[in-house]
């Protein structure tokens, strides 16, 4: 699987997730014309780059067949410890967007290490560090929303756009994209990544690094998960408390539908790009065309069952 | 003899462990309680751990196949949402209505099976998509909060018998005698747990494999929507709120730990998984007869569970040969 071939021809789990792409805009189209819009759409991929970039995280992880719990309070670790920062005066505004990555690497680091040296399962060690992180923030904000703001740049990453007219938060999000495609294609941090998500016995055997290479990459989650935090923390100004609920499972979704195996050591960065977009406009057009909050729901979730059974299934026994 | 007392010492070295930490903790609790143990104070203890305890239970089943149900929540907040306006009315209703929801339980349970063992989707996956359906189910059911409930039977199983010992737990007690025990000696749930050590090598080895898996999980939908059941005959109405099936959930997975299940499969008990949630929910009472600021109740919680985590680490102490650390 992977590799050579796959570097050829296109993935049909990324065909099949861009196909969906286009099914959505035209049946939305059906409804309002104002979905092919080039304003509607440019506004819907900047939502989605928070969204994206969150995601970029999770797809590293779950490529090593981990899957990283932790995201909720991590990404609001992000949001609140930058606009913290920010209050600091001039040195902490300067240095917000640092201090919130800085604090997602370093809750990553933890989650790496219990995975990798004390070899303990990643889903209850992120739960853990998710649990340790919200008691953190709790004890930092006292249980409230914190009532500082977000520094000018956080705002200008994520509301403003310089580049004619394409929102600040997409370019932040190609540059994340292009980052990881490069780290998990032509880097062999990005190959042993792909070695451990298929077999990390015989990774190690081979002589690939594997501890520091799982540390690494969960470290990269909790940076991107916080990056997410920061974004969403200047978009809405303010940090908020649960902030980051709404982003674990639509990340995750947004891997898996993009043809990325939750066993990790198959997939592709492109399938997550189209996962994102296609978790994002559905999520749009279901709240535009005025359908009510349970039928929202309910299609999100059949339509994500009805496309893996599409694409997604696993192997038979007897295959 | 003393051959089989060691097997089952070691079969059950996670449930002992559980039991024994809970069972420390809720004695420095009472201990430490103005009231000492009275019926009240155990009535109120039980009642807030039997709802986690049964969401646990349910865990366990899917756990042991070495699946996991992240819709275990949503189908409480379901089943809460539903009882709370069947489960009304007459005695004889009321009962038709519990029924009802714990049939609704089961098919939420059935459905996770279905596409888990015909779809051969992945069960996080699986049940990630099929959490929203039922939360919007719930909230199609319940747009806010509100609704009723039969009193006298939500007062019968919250309440004292006696007036002295809280009946939530004679139904935990139930639960275990009248499911738990016979699924375990069950030829069903004997497949449960080789399923859950090897697939590979149940399925060579003619295991009921879709047989075990559908009622594991149907089992689990069962005694998750339960839980909804008791959410609503302590809250006396419904409420549709994703945070909380959210946090059942991950406090589920916390609970099956903290009892010794393993995540990987095959390996553990639902009694294990009762006393970890039982444990769980002892954590934030501690803190709170110590007097401890209610803001740092959260990181306390977190750093209990971090450190009972990381206890799992010490079989490494006894691997001889580093290959068996990548399995």
């Amino acid at each position: 699987m992977g590799g050579a071939t796959s570097r050829r021809r296109v993935d049909p789990a990324v065909a099949w997730a861009f196909g969906c792409i286009v099914l959505v805009l035209v049946v939305g189209s059906l409804y309002s014309r104002s979905f092919l819009s080039p304003e509607y759409l440019l506004q819907q991929l900047k939502v989605a780059s928070f969204l994206g970039v969150i995601a970029t995280g999770a797809m590293i992880v779950i490529l090593l067949g981990q899957i990283d719990l932790s995201v909720p309070w991590v990404v609001a670790v992000g949001g609140m410890m930058s606009t913290a920062a920010t209050g600091w005066g001039p040195l902490g505004e300067a240095m917000a967007i640092p201090v919130g990555i800085g604090c997602g690497i370093v809750l990553g680091l933890v989650s790496g290490a219990g995975v990798a040296l004390l070899r303990l399962p990643s889903m209850v060690v992120t739960l853990a560090v998710n649990a340790v992180a919200q008691g953190l923030m709790v004890v930092h904000t006292g249980g409230f929303s914190p009532q500082a703001s977000s520094s000018p740049a956080m705002r200008f990453l994520a509301t403003g756009d310089t580049l004619l007219g394409i929102p600040n938060a997409l370019v932040v999000w190609a540059v994340v994209g292009a980052a990881a495609i490069f780290l998990l294609t032509r880097t062999t941090f990005g190959r042993t990544v792909y070695a451990i998500g298929n077999r990390e016995r015989a990774a190690y055997l081979s002589g690939a690094r594997t501890g520091a290479v799982v540390i690494a990459a969960f470290a990269i989650a909790g940076g991107l998960s916080a990056f997410g935090g920061v974004l969403l923390a200047g978009y809405a100004s303010k940090a908020a408390q649960a902030m980051g609920d709404p982003y674990l499972l639509p990340a995750i979704a947004a891997v898996v539908l993009g043809g990325t195996s939750i066993l990790g050591g198959r997939g592709n960065y492109l399938g997550t790009v189209a996962g994102v977009i296609l978790i994002t406009l559905l999520q749009s057009i279901l709240s535009v065309m005025q359908i009510e909050e349970f039928g929202r729901h309910v299609i999100y979730g059949v339509v994500i069952i009805a496309m893996l059974l599409i694409y997604g299934r696993g192997q038979k026994h007897s295959d | 003899m003393s051959g089989d007392i060691r097997y089952w010492l070691r079969e059950n070295k996670g449930t002992l462990f559980a039991l024994a930490a809970f069972v420390a903790m809720f004695a420095l609790y009472v201990a430490n309680h103005p009231a000492g143990l009275n019926a009240n104070v155990a009535q109120t203890a039980a009642n807030k751990g039997t709802i986690l305890a049964i969401v646990a239970m349910a865990q366990t089943l899917v756990v042991l196949t070495s699946g996991i149900d992240l819709s275990v929540g949503m189908v409480m907040v379901l089943a809460n949402c539903l009882a709370s306006h069947i489960v009304v009315g007459t005695p004889l209703s009321a009962t038709l209505g519990v029924l009802a929801v714990l049939g609704v339980g089961a098919l939420c349970g059935a459905i996770n099976a279905m596409i888990v063992i015909f779809g051969r989707l992945q069960p996080i996956v699986t049940t990630i998509a099929t959490g929203a359906i039922y939360y919007g189910a719930a909230l199609a059911l319940r747009p806010v909060p509100g609704g009723d409930v039969n009193a006298a039977l939500a007062d019968a199983v919250t309440g004292q018998i006696g007036g002295v010992f809280p009946a939530s737990l004679l139904l935990l007690l139930a639960l275990v005698v009248l499911v738990w025990w016979p699924f375990r000696r069950s030829v069903v749930g004997r497949a449960v747990y080789a399923v859950g050590s090897s697939e590979v090598a149940a399925y060579m080895s003619g295991v009921p494999i879709r047989r075990a898996k559908f009622v594991a999980y149907t089992l689990s939908g069962l005694l998750a929507s339960m839980a909804g059941l008791f959410v609503t005959f302590v809250t006396y109405s419904g409420e549709a709120s994703a945070a909380n099936g959210g946090t059942y959930t991950l406090y589920s997975i916390a609970a099956v730990v903290l009892g010794g299940v393993s995540l990987f499969g095959g390996s553990g008990s639902a009694i294990g998984a009762i006393f970890g949630a039982l444990m769980f929910r002892t954590i934030g009472d501690l803190l709170f007869v110590f007097n401890v600021e209610p803001l740092w109740q959260p990181l306390f919680q977190g750093a209990v569970l971090m450190a009972a985590v990381c206890l799992g680490s010490l079989r490494l102490l006894r691997i001889r040969n580093r290959l068996e650390l990548y399995g």
